[in-house]
């Protein structure tokens, strides 16, 4: 301990300050409060007895714990195989984005290299004008994509904003001398991007890498217009029968009138285990990445 | 400095031929699918034949556009997406600031780390997930808002079902799912804000208040200009997903904006050219909304998109 008199004390804080402090502190944790209120909640009712749910005495904690929900979610051949369906699509998705955005993001941050500008130009006018839902469909169509996993995979192959963000940050952030003595020292343009350039650009990628993931799991619109075939459903179009259109498919419990009872029982937190199940891995990942994500909106709110 | 010469093509070609080749998929990616359906909006003007493709079809001018005006229920479409973002934007664009300013008044430490985090949960949930808890939080009989509304004497209130009750649920959701990620942005404006200027005008005697009035607020007013006119820029760009999946038939009156529009009348009904038509007018207004707002923050502070 140190003792009173030495004790490094801040200036005293005026009454304002202190109220002020208080009301921050105070409007934080409203905040915070308000965001967690239904994500607990959801938590919290998939665990409990959905007799309790139903007589409305969940308000926070789970009360009457049990896990039948998560058993009959963990069982459903439809929840299972869009999972897979869901894993498949953002890992693979997910891949050829970051390589693609790469490509091109790389090639266009070189300012010697003829054409970039007028590439660049282009490509930024698709983030302004775009042809629209029906044209696009249309396109999708001609290729032979619809009904295919491809649909899933490359009308979103890169995103304009994305490869503008990684194209600033190869710009602004990444020497440019040391691309130049590669250069000089013989090291091929692409073995340059690969040995030089990516070593350092660690932050970036795990911005797009979130930024791509998050936006295939989440991914239901392209689901819905170009799949028509239930083996290549991902989660989220499962999701929306069980949640928005009350569907439980093959959880509904059969021809059997005990079971159905109970099964229009258990959805009341069935529901809620599916959400939990559907979202807990990116929650989980989230906040590990953090802080790359929060840089990752500072460099795209640069102008580049 | 080095001067800048213009790259011929001969010596780009042999220096950076090997770029050149990895740019091919990247150039095929966006001549494909974002190239060649503007090349397709041409059928606004036509009327498409699937097997006559987008060139073979019949030229029949504006008539598509002359039918949508003529319809009854083109400016409740209009009015309905524009009525819905801008009440969207005058909900979820004040938010996000004032948390920005409490996170920058907060200490760094774990407490400010957790508000942080748990206010950014929200924007990693699919549109799908949100409209499910809506869904399910809304329920007549088991839903907890409506617990809650018996628990204090009301009587239970069918969400979904209520027109009037679209927009609320649609912008609550919207500020809850987008608070805490919009307010980064500002929180980074903030985070460039001359230290030395708290400093002096500490030692002047201000208070925290005076500060954040005086000092901090100035200092992020030209990010907050821009934000809000780039958002003036998209009202008439409202996202889909979320509007289409808060849809039912009884609240159709207020919920059909012309992105849901466009997808009922084109995917759902085979209008193709008439879909194509509204969304290409769509895009239109859109593009200049946003040239224009850009032309005028450009000249107001300097800052622009491109």
């Amino acid at each position: 301990m140190v003792k009173a008199g030495y004790r490094r004390r801040r200036i005293r804080l005026s009454a304002e300050d202190r109220v002020f402090g208080i009301v921050t502190y105070t409007l934080a944790i409203l905040f915070m409060l308000v965001c967690a209120y239904p994500l607990i909640y959801v938590l919290s009712a998939s665990v409990s007895n959905p007799a309790l749910i139903v007589s409305g005495k969940i308000v926070l904690l789970p009360k009457g714990i049990q896990f039948r929900a998560y058993e009959a979610v963990f069982k459903s051949e439809d929840v299972l195989l869009g999972y897979r369906n869901a894993i498949f699509y953002a890992f693979a998705g997910t891949a050829i984005n970051i390589v693609l955005t790469t490509a091109g993001a790389y090639v266009l941050s070189r300012p010697d290299l003829w054409g970039r500008t007028a590439i660049t130009f282009l490509i930024s006018f698709t983030m302004f004008f775009s042809g629209g839902m029906i044209p696009t469909y249309i396109t999708i169509k001609n290729l032979g994509m619809i009904n295919t996993v491809w649909a899933m995979l490359l009308p979103g192959a890169i995103s304009a904003t994305n490869l503008l963000i990684m194209r600033n940050f190869f710009t602004h952030s990444v020497p440019q001398e040391i691309i130049e003595a590669a250069y000089v020292d013989g090291c091929s343009n692409i073995g340059t991007l690969c040995r030089i350039v990516l070593p350092v650009s660690g932050s970036i990628i795990a911005v797009m890498v979130i930024f791509y993931f998050v936006g295939h799991w989440n991914a239901y619109f392209s689901a819905m217009i170009y799949l028509n075939d239930k083996k290549l459903y991902p989660l989220q179009v499962f999701l929306r029968e069980i949640l928005i259109q009350n569907q439980l498919g093959d959880m509904s419990g059969g021809a059997d009138t005990v079971n159905q009872a109970e099964m229009t029982l258990l959805y009341e937190a069935l529901k809620f285990a599916v959400i939990t199940v559907a979202t807990l891995p990116i929650m989980c990942v989230y906040p590990f990445l953090q802080r790359y994500f929060v840089k990752g909106v500072m460099i795209g709110s640069i102008k580049g | 400095m080095q001067k800048i010469r213009r790259p011929s093509v001969k010596r780009s070609l042999r220096k950076y031929w090997d770029l050149y080749l990895i740019l091919i998929p990247v150039v095929a990616y966006f001549v494909l699918f974002k190239f060649l359906p503007m090349y397709g909006l041409q059928i606004a003007f036509r009327d498409y034949k699937p097997r006559r493709g987008f060139w073979g079809s019949d030229w029949v001018g504006l008539k598509h556009f002359i039918r949508f005006f003529s319809t009854y229920t083109c400016w409740q479409i209009i009015s309905n997406t524009l009525v819905l973002s801008l009440l969207t934007l005058f909900f979820t664009f004040p938010l996000p600031i004032l948390l920005a300013l409490i996170l920058n008044e907060m200490r760094d430490g774990p407490c400010k780390k957790t508000v942080q985090t748990i206010t950014y949960a929200p924007h990693f949930l699919s549109t799908v997930v949100v409209v499910g808890m809506i869904t399910a939080f809304c329920s007549p009989s088991t839903g907890i808002v409506n617990t809650l509304i018996k628990a204090f004497g009301g009587d239970p209130i069918y969400f979904m079902a209520k027109a009037e009750w679209f927009r609320p649920l649609y912008v609550i959701s919207e500020v809850w799912t987008n608070t805490g990620w919009d307010s980064i942005i500002f929180l980074s404006a903030l985070s460039s804000v001359d230290v030395q200027m708290y400093e002096a005008a500490k030692i002047d005697g201000a208070s925290r208040m005076k500060m954040l009035r005086w000092i901090t607020l100035p200092s992020i007013m030209p990010t907050i200009a821009i934000m809000l006119i780039l958002h003036c820029g998209r009202v008439m760009s409202i996202g889909f997903e979320k509007v289409f999946l808060l849809q039912t038939d009884l609240n159709i009156g207020v919920s059909e904006v012309i992105s849901t529009f466009v997808y009922q009348q084109g995917i759902r009904s085979a209008q193709t050219s008439y879909a194509t038509a509204v969304g290409l007018m769509n895009s239109v207004v859109n593009f200049i909304l946003v040239i224009t707002v850009n032309t005028i923050s450009k000249r107001v502070s300097e800052v622009s998109l491109w």
